[in-house]
């Protein structure tokens, strides 16, 4: 018997040797064995030449890094932190989705990327338009890309986005979180970058006609993180997503009933059916201005009403100044 | 009373649950505690107090079999001239009856009688009472991670966590009412370990984890052996620099997501629709197959995670186990999986070796002896 095994080496007698003992689950071999045994078959013979013409020299390690990154996916093996921030997801899968828009589709120029600290804490504060956050999402794919130290924006996000389903599974994967001061201090005081869109649903919502005039900034909370934590806030300007879904109407009875803030009419909105979600290709510049430090108040500043307007109106201003300039230097809106 | 090693005599409620029966053996051990008094509405399955340690001096222990909603307990306190009251009888399952509102009862009218008693005892110096971090409730519209100071925005509408915020009431009207009383409240997050009989680990031994669709809960559990240990030095006067009376969470550091958990049990999950899911909940519930409540329903579907800051500078202790580690000894006591990782994460170890650089080497043939394949660690 044992003569017999030695003497017939093949796959059949070897895997089922390999998996049985240890295994208190059905004998034999497994699909994923079998799978990998006929893999590694066909690789080794013929294919194996034919993969590297196909895929390019070095596939092998590339394939080798995937493999890795779906092991530990498909173990549980990696970190999330405690706002459900998924770093590995975010760089290896939502982030890579989402880089094609900023890159190929809109093109987005991107300015002043060193007035983010390279490390500590920060606050974004940018314009916000366009119907659907597609211009937040942007900004947290430039800052990482662009980035020197390749830093992930952490946005403060409406609490619509935590109710609905699938879409807050995501957006906790991808490090936002609610937009309440408990949350935007803890980040900041752990040195992360927060982006807030003060406007909200007032700016992303707004009319085509308003476009580019900066709706009221909230009652100034960001204002108030800001101090606590002593982080610089830094302005950003975000042009040419006001332009990606134009909202020339508002089906305000169907919002109410449906609990959302808005259901837009665009030109292509729900005119084309699905077509119509795809935003328009507008060239967007996004431009980062220079950061206003907010270490120099005393501590009590952040419950001083005056000073929490004031510069709230200061970064409002700036802003608006900021696209007034981009716009005026814009050739044209999808070029 | 300023020395704790000078007549300590320890009531101790809930004995017959697994955490009170550690506690208890854990108390023994310890040094200038003179007498442990254990009471619960049933005698414990094991003998409790047994400790299986190194054998050394044991402080000696008392059981007392009643009911903390009768004022029987006043007696045991005047009898024993305790002075220092752990509760840790405020529970989502019942012992005897599972009946929600018999439950219910118990949780808070006991906790009504025993801080009556309390009150009236002038020698009791120490309260410690187990609370829930439940009692945060889990909401979308919540902030991310709490801390001991915040207010949820929804209050729990019931259940279990109703019970703990009502018991903390009455705690906290009683530190109003005896200010020479130290109290201290522990919102304990889900305790797991390889024994603990939480409700949620009922969940987690089902086959196939049923989930809500659209949801992927953060999670956060502390061991058995922080909770005890937690305990223990609750129970005791603090050391120099640090203050144990207060409210204070209690979880390992770190957050998983329910999916992550699943996949480290090895246990496939079937997302359903959330109207889906109440329906089978409820129905599990009726035939008393599965004991899930809504508000764990609640915490399945948006999670919960509070801040452990002020346990770790004030109260002084940094528990031993993070919460992946926690959950990690969790499931290695549970039975293995459809899914187990160690067989997925050899596939695609395989899959690399094969892909490796000394590619040309392996054949067939040879397949099994795949260069950098980990040992299989239940083999």
């Amino acid at each position: 018997m044992s003569a017999a095994a030695e003497n017939a080496p093949g796959e059949a007698k070897v895997i089922p040797i390999e998996s049985a003992p240890s295994w208190n689950e059905p004998d034999g071999p497994t699909l994923p064995d079998r799978l990998a045994g006929a893999v590694g078959g066909a690789l080794s013979g013929q294919l194996g030449p034919a993969a590297t013409k196909l895929f390019g020299k070095g596939w092998e390690g590339r394939a080798t890094e995937r493999l890795a990154f779906l092991r530990r996916r498909l173990t549980g093996d990696y970190e999330v932190d405690e706002f459900g921030f998924d770093r590995e997801l975010t760089e290896e899968v939502l982030l890579s989705l989402l880089r094609p828009l900023a890159e190929k589709y809109f093109r987005i120029d991107v300015q002043g990327v060193e007035n983010i600290p390279a490390e500590g804490g920060a606050l974004i504060v940018a314009n916000h338009s366009g119907t659907l956050p597609l211009d937040a999402l942007m900004t947290q794919v430039v800052i990482h890309d662009h980035h020197p130290h390749r830093r992930h924006l952490r946005m403060l996000a409406a609490d619509l986005v935590f109710v609905l389903p699938g879409v807050n599974e995501l957006a906790r994967k991808a490090g936002h979180t609610l937009a309440c001061n408990e949350d935007a201090q803890a980040l900041l005081e752990r040195g992360e970058i927060v982006g807030v869109w003060p406007e909200g649903f007032k700016g992303i919502g707004k009319p085509f006609a308003e476009r580019y005039k900066l709706q009221r900034f909230g009652r100034g909370g960001f204002v108030s993180s800001a101090l606590r934590a002593k982080v610089p806030i830094v302005p950003c300007s975000i042009v040419g997503a006001e332009e990606t879904y134009p909202m020339i109407g508002n089906v305000k009875t169907l919002a109410r009933l449906l609990g959302l803030p808005y259901v837009p009419i665009t030109p292509t909105f729900p005119w084309l059916g699905p077509l119509g979600v795809l935003p328009l290709p507008t060239k967007w510049t996004i431009r980062f201005g220079e950061p206003i430090a907010t270490d120099g108040y005393p501590a009590e500043a952040a419950d001083d009403p005056m000073l929490v307007f004031d510069l709230a109106d200061e970064v409002r201003e700036t802003i608006q100044r900021t696209l007034y300039e981009l716009l005026v230097q814009r050739r044209s809106v999808f070029f | 009373m300023g020395c704790s090693t000078v007549g300590v005599v320890v009531l101790v409620t809930g004995v017959a649950r697994h955490l009170g029966a550690r506690f208890v053996a854990e108390l023994r051990r310890r040094p200038g505690v003179d007498l442990v008094v254990g009471v619960d509405v049933q005698p414990p399955k094991r003998p409790a107090g047994e400790p299986a340690g190194p054998a050394g001096p044991l402080a000696p222990y008392r059981f007392h079999q009643l009911d903390l909603r009768r004022p029987a307990v006043a007696r045991v306190i005047a009898e024993h001239r305790v002075d220092t009251v752990i509760h840790l009888s405020v529970s989502a399952t019942g012992l005897g009856s599972t009946h929600r509102s018999a439950v219910k009862e118990s949780n808070v009218i006991g906790t009504m009688q025993l801080l009556g008693a309390c009150q009236k005892a002038p020698g009791v110096r120490r309260l410690v009472v187990k609370s829930t971090t439940g009692v945060y409730g889990s909401a979308p519209r919540d902030p991310a991670v709490f801390s001991e100071r915040m207010q949820p925005k929804d209050q729990p509408g019931g259940g279990f966590a109703k019970d703990a915020s009502e018991v903390e009431g009455y705690v906290r009207g009683f530190a109003r009412r005896r200010p020479d009383v130290a109290v201290t409240v522990l919102r304990f997050a889900n305790i797991v370990g390889p024994q603990a009989d939480t409700p949620l680990s009922e969940y987690f031994a089902l086959p196939v984890l049923p989930t809500v669709l659209g949801y992927d809960p953060r999670l956060q559990f502390v061991h058995e052996d922080d909770a005890v240990a937690v305990l223990c030095r609750a129970a005791a006067e603090p050391e120099p620099g640090t203050a144990n009376t207060g409210t204070f969470n209690v979880a390992g550091e770190g957050v998983l997501l329910l999916s992550q958990c699943a996949r480290r049990l090895g246990r496939p999950t079937l997302p359903l629709l959330l109207p889906a899911v109440s329906w089978i909940a409820g129905l599990a519930r009726q035939t008393r197959l599965v004991d899930v409540s809504p508000e764990q329903l609640r915490l399945l579907t948006h999670g919960r995670v509070v801040d452990t800051t002020r346990l770790r500078e004030t109260f002084g202790y940094r528990p031993a186990f993070s919460t992946p580690e926690a959950f990690a000894d969790f499931a290695a006591a549970q039975g293995p999986g459809l899914l187990p990782p160690e067989r997925l994460a050899a596939a695609t170890d395989r899959l690399a070796g094969l892909l490796g650089p000394d590619r040309a080497a392996v054949t067939p043939a040879v397949t099994p002896a795949v260069p950098n394949r980990p040992r299989r660690p239940r083999s």
